[in-house]
C-alpha cells in the first residue's frame, strides 16, 4: 500500500506544532498501525530526521498508552480497538490518514503525539481506591459478591486509562475514566464505607482538570474497552447522594 | 560461595522464624527512612504502597506517565493461590511441590515454600481491594485450572488478571500518594544505582521529558523492574520493558543469576513480516480444543483446507499420545521448532504451525466455541484477518518470561547491601521454568508481605544514619557517568537506527539462544554479539537532543545493556552442561529428544559477577532439595 | 506533570449545600436537567393549549381566548385574578430559564477551557449526533425566539406586532403569522426547539442518574417521541395558518 500521511509534529510541549506530510510508501496491510509509524521513523532516521515521538508500550490493548486522533476518530477506524491492535487492512490504497494528539487541556503534549495523563492520577488519587492496609485484609470468602455485582464492576473496571474518552468527548470531558472506576468501587460490597466520600472526591477532582458532561455519548464508541455511559449514570447519582450523606456522616462526628 | 540467609528449622517455619527473628524498625523510627522503588509493577506498586502504609518515607519511579502502565498489567490467565476452596485437595505443600517440580528443580525451596504460604494472603489481600474476581453464582470465588497442576488453584478476572491486580496495587500506592507518604516521578528512567562503600545509597535518573539527570539518595533502593525478554527483540512483552535497572546494579557489583533460563510461550500470533515489533501472545487455553498439526511434507504451501487429513501431521498426539497437545510449555515449543525447522512451517512466511478448531468446531458447535474461546477468536481476527472459525489458527513460540535475574538472599536483597531485588527481576523462585500463573503470585508476595518486613533486618541498625548526600563523589561521579553516557549514544552519528541493532541481536540471540542451544552455536552467538556491540559503539545513529523527550536515545541505552547481557546469556548457557526447564542443549537430550538435567553437576545457582571488560566470575549457590526429590519430567 | 494535590474538596467550603451543589459543573448539569423537566412540562402544557386554536369559536368568543382568559382567571375566586398565573407559572419558568442559561452558559465556558487548542483536523463524530453539538445554537434560537414571541403575542409590543389586541388570542396569533418572515421565525425556532428537545429529553436522565437495564433503551425513543410531538403540535398552528384552516 501507498499511504499519505499527515501527522502532527510539536517539539515541546510550550513550542508551536504543524502538520507534516510523509509518503508511506511499501506499507503491508498485516502491519499494525504503529509497526507502519515504526517504519517511517526508521526511514526517518536514515534520512536525517527526527522520529515521530508517540507513545506506546505493550501493543496489546491494555496498559493504555497508545492512543492518538487518526482520521478524527480516537484510536482510529475500528472499534473497541487500541491503536496498537490497529491493522492497515482497515485502510485503503492511496488514503491520506490525519494522525493527530489528544486534545485536552489537562493533557499536555509532550512531543509529536505524546501527551501527559498526569491529571487521571490526580482523580485516583481522589478517592479510587480501597483502604485496605496490606495485612489488614479478612478472609476473601467472608464476604460473598453476586455475580452480577461482580460482572458490572468488571465491565466498568476493564478500563485502561488511555484517555480516549477525553479526547473523544467534544467537551473534553473525563466523566466515563471517573465513572468507571467510580463504578468499579462504588459497585462492590468492599467499596462501600468509602463510597459517598470517594464520589464527592473523585468528581470534584475531575472537574478541576476537565470540562463537563452534556451527554454527547461520544466517549463509549471510542473506547477501546467499551464502557459504557450507563456508569456516568451512575456516578452522577451518586455524586447527589454524596452531597447530602457526607453531611450527614460529618454530623455524626 | 553465596550465603543465601536461609533461615533455620523445617521448611514450613522458615518464614515464622525468620520474621521473629529479624531486627525490625519501630513505628514512630520508620518515618527516619527513605525508600527508593523503582518500578511501579505489581511488585514495585505493592511494596510501595505497603512501606508507605508503615510509615517509611518513599519515593517510587516509573518511566511510564502513569504508574498504572507497567506491564503486569498485561498478564492475562490468572494468579494461583492454595486457597482449596474446591476442596479438590490443594495445600500449601502441594502448591510448593508443584512450583518447585515445575521449575525442574532449579530453585530455592526455602523462598518457593514462603511463596506458597503468602499465596493465600495475596488473594484475601487483593480481595479487600475491590480486585474484581470472578465469581460462581453463590458469589464466592471461582477457581480454574492451569498447566503444571492437578488442582483448581487460579483465580482470575476474565482475561485480564493482571491488571486488575496492578490496579490493586496502583491505586493503593495512589493513595499513599494523596496522603503525601509516597513521591511519585513519573517519566522518569533511572540509569544507574549510587554505591559507596559496597552500600546501594541511590539512583541516578534522566527525566525523560526534559532530559535532566539527578540524583535521588535513599537509604535503600528496590529495583522492581521486570524481566529481559526483549533481549529477542521479538517477545511479548511490552516495547520499553528493559534490563537496564537491573543491568546497571549488576555492573555496580550485584550478582545476576541464570540468565540463560527464559521461558518460550507456545501459542504465540507468528510474526507476519520484518517489520513486526512484538508478538501477542494467545492463552494456553486454546489447546484444550484445538489439534496442532503441519503438513506432512516440507514445503506444501496449499491453504489448509486443501491439505487432507493423510497429509497432515499432529506430531504432538503422534509423539505424546498421554498428553498430546497438552504437554507443557517447554515441550510444545520445542516441537514446533523441529516442524518448523524441517520447513513444514505453514503461513506466509513459514513460520508456523496450525491450531485447529475444525474438529473442536464439530464436536462442541460454533456456539460452545465462541464461549470458550469467542474473546480470544475476536482477538486473532484482528491481529491476523483470518477467522479461526473457518481457518486453522497460525501460531508459534514466543519469548515470554526470564526466570534469571539479579541474585538475592532469603531477604531479597542483591549481593549488594541495601539494593533489593523484586518479582522478575529476581531470580529466586521459578527456578528453570515457571507455572503459569505464578509470575503475579510471586510479585505481590515480594511486594506486599516479604519486603516490608525483610527491609528492617538492614535497616535497624543504620537508625540515625543521614542521607548521604547528593553532593557526595558516590552521587557525583555516577552522574557524570551516565551523563556522558548519554552524550556518547549522540555523538557517535553513525549510519544505523537502535533499532536495527535490537533486531540483528534478537536474530543472534533467538538463533542460538531460545529454545535450542548448542555449544557451538553459543559460541559462535558470544563472537557475533562481540562484533555487533563493536558496530553499536561505531555506527549507532541517534539523532536529536538529550533534553528533550527523545525515544531513540532512551532505547539507545537499553539496546546497549541488552547487547551486554545477551553474552552473558550465552556465558551462562553454554556453561550450563545440562538441559533443564527453558535450558534445553542439543548435547543433553535423551534418545527421543527429551531434556537430560544434570544435577550431580549442576544443581547450583549461577550467579555472574560483574568483571569491567574481562570474562564474567561465577559463582554458585548450591541448591538442595531435603523436601521435593527430583525426578525426570516425562510426558509420554 | 502536574502538581500533587492534597487538601480534601470535604474540607473546602462550607455554602449552603445547594449552592454547593450548584459550584459544581455535576451541580449545574443536575440543575439543568431539573430545569430541563420543568421546562418541557411547560413546552408540552403550552402546545396542548394551542391546539384550542383547532377548535374555532364559541358563539362570538374563540376557544384559546376563553383558554388564555381561562389561564389568568386560575385559582380565582380563592387568590385574586393572575396571583397563580404568575407566582405558579410565569415566575418560576422565568427562574428556570434563567437557571437553565445560567448552567448552560457557565458550563460551556469549563468545556471551552477543558481544550483551550481544539482539534487543528476535522473531527469524525460516531454518536454525538447533530442535535448534542448543537445545543447551545438550537438554545439560542430558542431564547431569541421567545424573546421575540413574548413581544409579539404575550405583551403585544407596537413595533412587533402592531396589530396586536390584548385577550384576542386568536386574532393575534393569525395576523401575526400571516405575516411571512413571521411564519419562517415561527417555524424555525420550532425546528430549533425539535433539535433542544431531542438531545436534551435523553440527556436529563443520564444527568440526574436516572438509569436502569429495565428502561435505558426507552429514554432515548422517550426523548425523541417527546420532541416530535411537542413541535408537531406546535407547528399545526403556522402550518394551519398557512392552509387557511385557521384565518
Amino acid at each position: 500500500m501507498h499511504l499519505t500521511l499527515r501527522v502532527w509534529r510539536q517539539d515541546g510541549p510550550g513550542a508551536e506544532g504543524r502538520f507534516e506530510t510523509y509518503e508511506a510508501a511499501g506499507i503491508h496491510q498485516d502491519m499494525s498501525f504503529l509497526e507502519m509509524l515504526d517504519l517511517i521513523n526508521e526511514r526517518l532516521v536514515t534520512g536525517g530526521r527526527e522520529p515521530i515521538a508517540f507513545d506506546h508500550d505493550c501493543r496489546e490493548g491494555i496498559c493504555g498508552s497508545c492512543g492518538m486522533m487518526i482520521d478524527g476518530r480516537a484510536h482510529g477506524p475500528q472499534g473497541s480497538t487500541a491503536t496498537c491492535q490497529l491493522h492497515m487492512r482497515e485502510f485503503s490504497d492511496g488514503d491520506t490518514i490525519v494522525i493527530e494528539p489528544w486534545r485536552a487541556t489537562s493533557f499536555p503534549i509532550v512531543r509529536d503525539l505524546v501527551v501527559d495523563r498526569g491529571a487521571f492520577d490526580r482523580i485516583i488519587e481522589a478517592g479510587g481506591y480501597i483502604s485496605a492496609p496490606t495485612g489488614s485484609a479478612p478472609e476473601a470468602n467472608l464476604t460473598p459478591v453476586p455475580k452480577e455485582t461482580a460482572d458490572a464492576a468488571m465491565d466498568a473496571a476493564a478500563c485502561i486509562g488511555c484517555g480516549a474518552c477525553v479526547a473523544a468527548c467534544p467537551n473534553g470531558a473525563a466523566q466515563l475514566f471517573t465513572a468507571a472506576k467510580v463504578a468499579h468501587l462504588n459497585l462492590i460490597p468492599q467499596g462501600q464505607p468509602e463510597r459517598w466520600m470517594r464520589v464527592e472526591r473523585m468528581v470534584e477532582t475531575m472537574e478541576e482538570y476537565f470540562g463537563s458532561c452534556t451527554n454527547h455519548g461520544e466517549c463509549e464508541p471510542a473506547c477501546p474497552k467499551e464502557i459504557s455511559v450507563d456508569n456516568i449514570a451512575l456516578m452522577n447519582r451518586d455524586y447527589l447522594f454524596s452531597k447530602i450523606r457526607n453531611r450527614k456522616l460529618e454530623g455524626q462526628r | 560461595m553465596l550465603d543465601a540467609r536461609i533461615p533455620s528449622g523445617a521448611i514450613n517455619e522458615h518464614w515464622d522464624n525468620h520474621r521473629t527473628s529479624i531486627d525490625l524498625v519501630s513505628p514512630a523510627n520508620k518515618r527516619r527512612f527513605t525508600i527508593i522503588v523503582v518500578g511501579t509493577g505489581l511488585a514495585g506498586a505493592s511494596a510501595a504502597a505497603t512501606l508507605a502504609e508503615l510509615g517509611y518515607r518513599v519515593k517510587a519511579y516509573t518511566f511510564h506517565d502513569s504508574a498504572r502502565r507497567a506491564h503486569s498489567i498485561a498478564a492475562q490467565g490468572g494468579i494461583n493461590a492454595a486457597k482449596n476452596y474446591p476442596n479438590d485437595g490443594d495445600s500449601i505443600h502441594r502448591l510448593f511441590y508443584d512450583t518447585v517440580k515445575g521449575g525442574d528443580y532449579r530453585s530455592r525451596e526455602s523462598n518457593v515454600y514462603r511463596l506458597a504460604q503468602l499465596s493465600v494472603e495475596i488473594i484475601d489481600q487483593c480481595t479487600a481491594q475491590g480486585v474484581p474476581f470472578a465469581r460462581e453464582y453463590g458469589g464466592l470465588l471461582a477457581n480454574r485450572s492451569f498447566g503444571g497442576a492437578q488442582v483448581s488453584r487460579t483465580f482470575y478476572a476474565r482475561g485480564q488478571t493482571g491488571q486488575q491486580l496492578l490496579l490493586g496495587a496502583y491505586q493503593a500506592m495512589m493513595r499513599q500518594v494523596d496522603r503525601g507518604a509516597v513521591e511519585l516521578h513519573t517519566q522518569t528512567e533511572m540509569l544507574d544505582v549510587a554505591v559507596k562503600d559496597g552500600r546501594a545509597v541511590g539512583i541516578i535518573t534522566r527525566d525523560l521529558v526534559t532530559g535532566e539527570i539527578a540524583s535521588h539518595p535513599g537509604h535503600a533502593v528496590l529495583l522492581a523492574t521486570g524481566g529481559y525478554s526483549n533481549v529477542f527483540y521479538l517477545s511479548t512483552n511490552a516495547m520499553k520493558s528493559n534490563v537496564t535497572a537491573v543491568w546497571r546494579a549488576h555492573r555496580r557489583g550485584a550478582l545476576f543469576a541464570n540468565p540463560c533460563y527464559t521461558q518460550i510461550h507456545p501459542t504465540c500470533i507468528p510474526a507476519s513480516d520484518e517489520f513486526q515489533s512484538k508478538l501477542t501472545l494467545m492463552s494456553e487455553s486454546l489447546r484444550n480444543d484445538g489439534r496442532i498439526w503441519v503438513p506432512v511434507r516440507a514445503g506444501d504451501t496449499r491453504p489448509p483446507d486443501d491439505i487432507g487429513e493423510a497429509d497432515r501431521d499432529y506430531y504432538l498426539e503422534r509423539r505424546y499420545p498421554a498428553f498430546g497437545n497438552l504437554v507443557p510449555r517447554d515441550v510444545a515449543s520445542r516441537a514446533a521448532k523441529v516442524e518448523v525447522d524441517r520447513g513444514k512451517g505453514v503461513g506466509p512466511l513459514a513460520n508456523g504451525v496450525y491450531l485447529d478448531f475444525e474438529e473442536a468446531l464439530g464436536r462442541l458447535g460454533q456456539a460452545t466455541v465462541r464461549e470458550r474461546y469467542g474473546n480470544l477468536f475476536d482477538m486473532y481476527h484482528r491481529i491476523t484477518g483470518d477467522s479461526p472459525y473457518e481457518t486453522p489458527m497460525r501460531i508459534y513460540p514466543a519469548m515470554h518470561y526470564t526466570m534469571g535475574g539479579l541474585w538475592v538472599d532469603y531477604n531479597l536483597m542483591t549481593t549488594i547491601r541495601g539494593l533489593y531485588a523484586l518479582g522478575e527481576a529476581n531470580f529466586s523462585d521459578h527456578g528453570a521454568n515457571r507455572l503459569g500463573a505464578s509470575a503475579l503470585m510471586q510479585g505481590l508476595a515480594d511486594g506486599y508481605f516479604v519486603i516490608p518486613y525483610t527491609l528492617g533486618d538492614y535497616l535497624a541498625p543504620r537508625l540515625g544514619e543521614s542521607l548521604v548526600s547528593s553532593n557526595d563523589p558516590a552521587f557525583v561521579e555516577t552522574e557524570r557517568e551516565v551523563a556522558a553516557r548519554t552524550e556518547r549514544y549522540l555523538s557517535i552519528r553513525g549510519s544505523r537506527s537502535v533499532d536495527w541493532f535490537h533486531r540483528e541481536l534478537g536474530k543472534v540471540l533467538w538463533e542460538n539462544c531460545g529454545m535450542e542451544r548448542s555449544a557451538d552455536g553459543l559460541r559462535r552467538a558470544i563472537s557475533d554479539i562481540d562484533s555487533l556491540k563493536e558496530e553499536f559503539d561505531r555506527d549507532l545513529r541517534v539523532l536529536g537532543a538529550s533534553s528533550t523527550l527523545n525515544q531513540s536515545l532512551e532505547k539507545a541505552g537499553r539496546v546497549d545493556d541488552f547487547l551486554q547481557l545477551a553474552r552473558l546469556m550465552c556465558v551462562d548457557a553454554l556453561h550450563r552442561e545440562e538441559s533443564c526447564g527453558g535450558h534445553f542443549r542439543v548435547e543433553h537430550q535423551t534418545e527421543d529428544g527429551e531434556a537430560r538435567r544434570d544435577d550431580a553437576n549442576f544443581s547450583y545457582a549461577a550467579a555472574w559477577g560483574w568483571t569491567d571488560g574481562d570474562e564474567p566470575v561465577l559463582h554458585q549457590e548450591p541448591l538442595a532439595f531435603e523436601y521435593v526429590k527430583p525426578t525426570r519430567r516425562s510426558y509420554k | 506533570m502536574l502538581n500533587l494535590r492534597r487538601a480534601g474538596p470535604e474540607q473546602a467550603r462550607r455554602a449552603p449545600w445547594i449552592v454547593s451543589i450548584y459550584r459544581t459543573d455535576t451541580g449545574k448539569k443536575y440543575a439543568m436537567a431539573i430545569t430541563g423537566v420543568l421546562l418541557l412540562l411547560f413546552v408540552l402544557g403550552h402546545m396542548i393549549g394551542n391546539l384550542h386554536v383547532f377548535e374555532g369559536a364559541h358563539g362570538d368568543t374563540f376557544r384559546i381566548d376563553e383558554y388564555g382568559e381561562g389561564l389568568r382567571d386560575l385559582g380565582e375566586p380563592l387568590f385574586p385574578r393572575t396571583l397563580v398565573l404568575w407566582a405558579f407559572l410565569r415566575i418560576p419558568l422565568a427562574i428556570a430559564f434563567v437557571i437553565h442559561i445560567h448552567a448552560a452558559f457557565a458550563l460551556t465556558r469549563s468545556n471551552r477551557a477543558a481544550r483551550e487548542t481544539k482539534y487543528q483536523s476535522p473531527r469524525d463524530y460516531l454518536a454525538a449526533g447533530y442535535a448534542s453539538r448543537t445545543m447551545r445554537w438550537s438554545g439560542v434560537i430558542v431564547l431569541l425566539f421567545l424573546a421575540w414571541h413574548l413581544a409579539d403575542l404575550t405583551i403585544g409590543v407596537e413595533a412587533v406586532n402592531p396589530e396586536f389586541v390584548r385577550g384576542s388570542v386568536y386574532h393575534n396569533l393569525v395576523s401575526s403569522l400571516s405575516r411571512w418572515p413571521v411564519w419562517i421565525l415561527y417555524v424555525a425556532a420550532q425546528l430549533a426547539l425539535a433539535f433542544h428537545i431531542w438531545h436534551g429529553a435523553w440527556s436529563l436522565f443520564q444527568s440526574l442518574g436516572v438509569n436502569n437495564p429495565r428502561f435505558n433503551r426507552f429514554r432515548r425513543t422517550f426523548a425523541h417521541a417527546f420532541a416530535t410531538v411537542v413541535v408537531a403540535g406546535f407547528l399545526s398552528v403556522p402550518v394551519g395558518v398557512a392552509l387557511d384552516i385557521v384565518s
